[in-house]
């Protein structure tokens, strides 16, 4: 078996169920080809999963049971916090729970690894991330409705579903953007709570989704973004009678809550036309050489090394701005490249990384899964919780703290217990690593005192940690 | 010499079924309300520092620096049966010998004649003499032929039901509540893994350092932090509730790992001296969590091979294969030692303890004894195949 059917696996999939690696070495490549530009790939059933709109009543009738209780509440009253508890439980219950759990079941038995490790690299682009009760219902959905069946299409189409998705726009604070000229801010003059313009998701839309920090746009290009974005909103129970006829819960752009005019961002002047302003900023910002070089780069050190090569950075970054930001082409061409192939592994995997391979290696099914997600938060990954909008680091120096490895040895004395009752230690690491077993680390797990201990020995190889 | 000759009639004497079994003490004991407990020491304890056969005129050249004396010396052992000493850390076990509650078998071994942890450690709990696709276990197959009940039941201590209990009868496992951390044998075998990996040997060193600091600097000794998995005894303690408790389990397994002692094994103290002390400690501990119970509980303890009777280079000893397991408890009457003693005069392929005995039949006895089940059952239904 060649080693690049290890390659292809690990390094561009998810790691080697039993029985893949020999699939694969058939033509790594082509393997993974196949995965590119097919929508199945992609796609996670939706089985008793809420829709965004349904998250969005499901978040409703929390707040209002929240909103009733703190109203009757002579006191702080023990039980207040009790029954509050009880249905933030039931929320997360209902869609974060649920969504974490079938993520995780799909990556460990999907037959396209590959589309899946790419569907996790945009959705952490694009991070929507559970913050608090008003985020947790709706990273899943934001997932499955605005990333996944548009990871193989142009950069540009992807862009605009994921900050247009309701989730985004409650995430980073857009559906309460109201323009300070605006027919409902005019409206609202003088009273309590006095509306305006919310920065957020145009500054991170800059700064994260596009064109990067240091990607030459101003604070007055941010603030004139925000502008242009205002009306992009929610249909809550409100704001539905504005726009007649829209589904709850359901991405609407409210005229009167957008500030009128023309807006200039990058020095391009772009004209009053109300709900399309917004999307032809976007349009023109994915087209900026910034946003092809970054998106090559992240791709790169993601798949690659930490440090990425320039060539394939440079490749990538062609391919991008000759396909248009068409994503598709952009797998074919990291998979073509041969800086992608170099035999030794370089990327350190990351909590989630180490997880997934290890329940693939392991055969797990749908119901060995389940008890995962604790797993997941122990180690430092909770799925959808990263820590700001800038999504999950990629580099081994965040992943690879003294504790962090010790924490992935005591998990993995936990799942050796499990894996021993079907595998013996050499032939869980042989299939998991085929030809980059190393003969050094066979010979350690072949020392092990107990089966336990030559499982673990495995699992934490340098080699079963890398990929 | 009296020792000499007792060990040298003990060498000509070939091991039988009836040499081990079927004298009226042992049938009298049996009850069918007896607890069996089998303990499984992992990694391969080493039988010659466990029970020295002093003994024997080639035990001193042999083990050197590490030889251990008959009773009285400055490393002297406790006095079992004529040339034969317990190490000094098992006082809890040679009290249970001076009481008449223990038996050993030196020179055990299961038919498993290679040297890999754990293959060897499947073969000891399939029971069997090679390794079969039906994956099950002798005390399961034992559990079996008891009437049915709330009784006929077993329990491993531990987060998985091992090999030895799994099978077509009821087996149930606990573990303790507090998440295993791995301990520092694997982490050790990890840092010799990672040399070379500069990432990784730096993390694990600091992780490695941190911790031992959080343990107040005890991680390396004794049964502390990480260096833990010597502390069997709060297992043995949870063993004996469970076993205690009305209408608990027949049976119960436990694991204690640790035994691999490839380098500075030690002698009357050290390394394998405070892993003995643990056990040893674990079986106090389940004599006085059973209570009265004890007094009708079987207790085998096992390993999965003996070691080199040579010293390594290093202070310590290589897997072998000839090792001594023991029979213990209040329902035992006992005080004997059980096969054959082959001497050490002739190794085996040179290196090894000779395998005289079968560590099934020592098995078969405990079974009998703890369950009262009929001995030709238990050797031709749960032994054989």
């Amino acid at each position: 078996m060649s080693l690049n059917a290890v390659i292809a696996a690990n390094r561009f999939g998810l790691g080697a169920r039993p029985g893949e690696l020999g699939q694969i070495a058939r033509d790594p490549k082509a393997w993974l080809m196949s995965q590119i530009g097919n929508a199945a790939s992609t796609n996670l059933p939706a089985n008793g999963l809420l829709s965004s709109a349904q998250a969005f009543e499901a978040l409703q009738s929390y707040q209002q049971a929240r909103a009733a209780q703190q109203r009757g509440a002579q006191s702080p009253n023990p039980a207040v916090n009790f029954d509050e508890r009880v249905r933030l439980a039931d929320l997360i219950s209902k869609t974060t729970g649920p969504e974490i759990e079938a993520r995780i079941q799909h990556a460990v038995t999907t037959p396209a690894p590959f589309a899946e490790r790419w569907v996790q690299f945009w959705s952490n682009h694009f991070t929507m991330a559970a913050r608090n009760f008003q985020t947790t219902p709706f990273p899943g959905s934001f997932e499955r409705e605005a990333i996944r069946p548009h990871v193989w299409g142009r950069f540009e189409d992807l862009l605009v579903k994921a900050d247009t998705h309701v989730g985004m726009l409650i995430y980073l604070d857009q559906a309460q953007s109201i323009g300070p000229n605006s027919q409902a801010a005019q409206n609202q003059q003088g009273r309590r709570r006095a509306a305006g313009l919310n920065e957020n998701l145009a500054r991170e839309i800059l700064e994260l989704h596009t064109l990067g920090a240091d990607g030459g746009y101003t604070q007055a290009d941010v603030t004139e973004f925000a502008r242009a974005l205002t009306g992009w909103t929610v249909a809550g129970p409100r704001l539905r009678r504005l726009a007649q006829g829209a589904e709850m819960g359901t991405t609407i752009f409210v005229s009167a809550l957008h500030e009128p005019g023309s807006r200039t961002i990058l020095g391009k002047n772009f004209p009053a036309t109300g709900e399309r302003q917004a999307l032809d900023i976007l349009a023109h910002l994915a087209r900026q050489p910034s946003v092809a070089k970054r998106i090559a780069f992240k791709l790169a050190q993601h798949f690659v090394a930490d440090d990425p090569p320039p060539a394939l950075v440079t490749r990538l970054e062609n391919a991008f701005l000759q396909s248009r930001g068409d994503l598709s082409a952009l797998a074919k061409t990291l998979v073509q490249s041969p800086e992608a192939w170099t035999p030794e592994a370089q990327k350190f995997k990351t909590p989630n990384d180490f997880l997934l391979s290890t329940m693939r290696a392991s055969g797990a099914n749908a119901t060995s899964t389940q008890a995962l997600r604790s797993t997941f938060e122990q180690l430092g990954q909770t799925p959808w919780r990263a820590p700001s909008p800038k999504g999950w680091p990629d580099v081994a120096s965040e992943w690879a703290a003294p504790d962090a490895i010790l924490k992935r040895i005591d998990w993995a004395n936990l799942a050796a217990d499990v894996i021993g009752e079907t595998f013996q230690p050499l032939a869980f690491a042989e299939t998991a690593l085929g030809p980059a077993l190393t003969d050094k680390t066979k010979t350690a797990i072949s020392r092990a005192q107990t089966a336990r201990q030559g499982i673990v020995l495995a699992l934490m190889s340098p080699e079963f940690q890398r990929r | 010499m009296t020792n000499r000759r007792t060990l040298l009639t003990a060498g000509l004497s070939g091991l039988s079924l009836a040499m081990l079994g079927g004298t009226a003490s042992f049938a009298q004991a049996a009850t069918t309300s007896g607890k069996f407990v089998f303990i499984i020491l992992r990694g391969a304890m080493d039988g010659l520092t466990a029970v020295v056969p002093y003994g024997d005129p080639n035990y001193q050249s042999f083990r050197g620096a590490i030889a251990l004396d008959g009773p009285g010396g400055p490393n002297g052992t406790l006095p079992l049966v004529d040339g034969f000493g317990l190490h000094p850390a098992l006082k809890e076990m040679h009290g249970l010998w001076q009481k008449g509650h223990m038996s050993f078998m030196h020179a055990a071994a299961s038919p498993y004649r290679e040297r890999s942890h754990f293959d060897a450690q499947d073969l000891l709990e399939a029971g069997t003499t090679q390794m079969t696709s039906a994956r099950s276990g002798w005390m399961n197959r034992a559990l079996a032929m008891l009437p049915n009940g709330p009784h006929q039941e077993g329990v491993a201590i531990g987060r998985t039901i091992p090999l030895v209990l799994r099978g077509p009868a009821k087996a149930t496992s606990w573990a303790p509540p507090l998440a295993p951390e791995s301990d520092m044998d694997t982490l050790a075998r990890l840092s010799d893994l990672y040399a070379g990996d500069a990432m990784l040997s730096n993390a694990l060193a600091m992780a490695i350092e941190t911790d031992r600091i959080a343990d107040g600097g005890t991680m390396m000794g004794g049964n502390e932090g990480r260096g833990r998995q010597g502390a069997y005894a709060p297992l043995a303690s949870a063993a004996a509730r469970i076993l205690a408790a009305p209408g608990g389990p027949a049976g119960a397994v436990l694991s204690f790992e640790g035994w691999d002692t490839h380098a500075n094994q030690g002698g009357a103290q050290g390394q394998l001296a405070n892993r003995l002390e643990a056990l040893d400690s674990a079986i106090k501990a389940l004599r006085e969590g059973l209570g009265p119970v004890w007094a009708t509980t079987t207790v085998v303890i096992a390993t999965e091979f003996g070691r080199t009777v040579r010293v390594n280079g290093t202070g310590g000893t290589d897997h072998g294969t000839g090792g001594v397991s023991f029979l213990l408890g209040g329902a035992v009457k006992g005080g004997k030692m059980l096969g054959d003693w082959p001497g050490l005069n002739r190794l085996y392929e040179d290196r090894d303890l000779v395998p005289a005995n079968d560590v099934r039949h020592l098995f078969a006895q405990g079974l009998t004894n703890a369950w009262g089940l009929d001995r030709q059952a238990v050797l031709s239904r749960v032994f054989t195949a």
